[in-house]
């Protein structure tokens, strides 16, 4: 398990289990995220992913397992333990005819008795509508907010309780690139400023890559990876592809070695040598070969679930 | 302070600001509108008819009956609706989401439809008072009889409306399980024309539900003590209206608490989407 450092563990998840009539759509799902931890959870559609974070986050009950985040069950937690757990939902049309300031100053207001001297709650909210960059809508009504702007309300509503554990389902689902970028950083102020633990889902390959510091890959209801972005990669496609030139003719050689390769290289050719391009395998390439694996049933029961990925 | 106090005031300053938002929307005003409209027409056009042996008006005789069922239907189908659309549209999951949410919610939802009452019954009196003569025959004390019949009517109604929304699947459904049994039991109820008119096993299945006893409190406020003779038994039988809709009150708030807390329960993100795209699922 992932807890076995001296961070205190938020999040600890041992054999989760959930059945639907005959589906078992989480079959003994176990990990941790410890305390700061940014983790994402990555996988096909109808995987689990919503489940999981479903159950995490008090809103499903669970077949089977034992699930604890703050050291309590959600399924049994009260309203302080809410306190504590920012949820940014997926967006829709509620609270059409309000605007985002008297949104946030309303919600906020259930978050005052629960304020700390580490941790004041809520987020003054002036300050939370220049984090999201909503000030130009703030007094406008939510109804006539374009998809993005709706989207970074969500997530303003979600921290406004200055959360210290907070679950993304899908956060940037409809964002353009400007206002991905902007979302990433307000994730990395959080992480940093506010020490806040941070579980999302996301089916962008690249904003896991950005944002985790690790990275969970849930296929046919298990945890199929769990690692950095960086170390799946070399668990699974060791092999990096090596292209370059030589007097005008193009050349690629996959390598499980890159290095000693392209020394070689320069040591046989030397000057001959352009168009030098080394490629690690990409979260992309880890995360398909995985769920390809998954897919085909190429693992067996004892080996690792990634044992027949390579290629 | 306390953090369920805390929410129940927040509560309250929610119901008040979606109150405001409900006056300032046209959506809203254009619906007090209409039903104004449609209301006092009828009133209009039988201004002349006469309810027999009580030499009196008919404005006069269904005016009272009409408030009466105006805040039964109000309060049912008006937080039956609030609570299927909010359920469908994420409000309530956002309210569950925060620390005692849930208080808050149900605190602003109640603040929200007591308060939508009072236009809505405005819209019918005060043009009423205007056009048609004779309305009000007892004076303060009459008016003091429409305050408490239309409290004890709130906490009668009120409640059922949550239950309502609390269980019916979604939104179109409001229809069925709603709208039509409460304009069937408005129907049966004495509002539009005298009880008596009916067989006795509906007039026995009326006197069970509260909207009978809201038009009769209504009409005991309004009337002159003449227009008796047509009520059923010719009293305005005061006690039992206390009593009747005393018990659908305390049963209302005993039931709905829990109903609504089952629901809620059951509420995530993926049970909003889904409901979501079952809503826009037309054909099957």
């Amino acid at each position: 398990m992932a807890t076995s450092s001296g961070t205190p563990a938020v999040i600890e998840v041992h054999d989760l289990r959930m059945r639907y009539g005959d589906n078992d759509v989480l079959d003994g799902v176990s990990f941790g995220v410890r305390k700061g931890e940014v983790v994402t959870l990555l996988g096909p559609n109808g995987a689990g992913k919503t489940t999981t974070i479903e159950i995490l986050e008090g809103f499903r009950m669970r077949s089977a397992g034992n699930v604890t985040v703050f050291g309590t069950d959600p399924a049994e937690a009260g309203d302080e333990w809410r306190s504590r757990v920012g949820v940014v939902l997926q967006s829709w049309r509620d609270h059409a005819r309000w605007t985002p300031r008297d949104l946030l100053t309303h919600l906020s207001r259930y978050y005052a008795p629960y304020s700390t001297p580490v941790r004041p709650r809520p987020y003054e909210v002036d300050e939370l509508i220049h984090m999201v960059r909503l000030e130009e809508q703030a007094e406008q009504k939510i109804r006539l907010l374009s998809g993005g702007q709706r989207r970074r309300l969500d997530v303003a509503v979600g921290i406004v309780g200055r959360p210290e554990l907070l679950f993304l389902d899908e956060p940037t689902a409809g964002f353009d690139p400007e206002a991905r970028r902007e979302f990433h950083d307000l994730v990395h102020r959080l992480t940093d400023l506010e020490d806040t633990t941070i579980l999302l889902t996301t089916h962008d390959l690249d904003e896991a890559e950005k944002l985790a510091d690790r990275i969970l890959i849930l296929a046919g209801g298990r945890i199929v990876a769990d690692g950095t972005a960086d170390g799946l990669a070399r668990e699974i496609t060791r092999e990096a592809q090596v292209r370059w030139s030589r007097n005008g003719e193009h050349f690629v050689h996959a390598t499980p070695d890159a290095t000693r390769f392209v020394r070689d290289l320069f040591t046989q050719y030397g000057d001959e040598i352009a168009d030098l391009e080394v490629r690690r395998a990409t979260l992309e390439d880890t995360y398909i070969a995985l769920v390809h694996s998954y897919e085909t049933g190429v693992e067996s029961e004892s080996e690792p679930a990634f044992g027949g990925a390579e290629r | 302070m306390n953090a369920t106090k805390n929410a129940i005031k927040t509560g309250l300053q929610r119901g008040w600001h979606e109150f405001v938002l409900s006056l300032k929307s046209p959506q809203d005003q254009g619906f007090y509108l209409f039903m104004a409209l449609v209301i006092l027409g009828y009133l209009w056009f039988n201004r002349n008819n006469e309810l027999e042996g009580t030499g009196l008006m008919m404005p006069a005789f269904a005016m009272p009956s009409i408030l009466g069922g105006l805040i039964a239907f109000g309060l049912v189908i008006g937080p039956g609706y609030s609570l299927a659309m909010e359920k469908e549209d994420g409000t309530l999951l956002r309210s569950k989401a925060v620390p005692h949410g849930l208080n808050g919610y149900v605190t602003g939802q109640v603040v929200l439809h007591s308060a939508s009452l009072v236009p809505s019954l405005l819209v019918i009196l005060v043009p009423s008072m205007i056009l048609f003569e004779g309305m009000m025959s007892n004076g303060l004390s009459g008016w003091l009889t429409v305050l408490w019949v239309t409290v004890l009517g709130l906490a009668a109604t009120l409640p059922i409306g949550i239950v309502l929304g609390s269980v019916v699947p979604s939104v179109q459904k409001m229809g069925t399980w709603g709208f039509f049994p409460i304009m069937a039991l408005v129907g049966i109820s004495g509002i539009f024309f005298p009880l008596q008119g009916l067989w006795t096993w509906v007039q026995w299945l009326a006197q069970v539900f509260p909207i009978y006893w809201l038009g009769l409190g209504m009409r005991s406020a309004f009337l002159p003590d003449s227009a008796v003779v047509v009520e059923i038994g010719e009293s305005w039988r005061t006690a039992q209206t206390v009593i009747v809709l005393s018990i659908w009150a305390i049963a209302g708030l005993l039931l709905a608490p829990r109903v609504l807390a089952r629901m809620a329960r059951r509420q995530s993100g993926s049970a909003v989407e889904a409901a979501r795209s079952e809503a826009g699922q037309w054909v099957r």
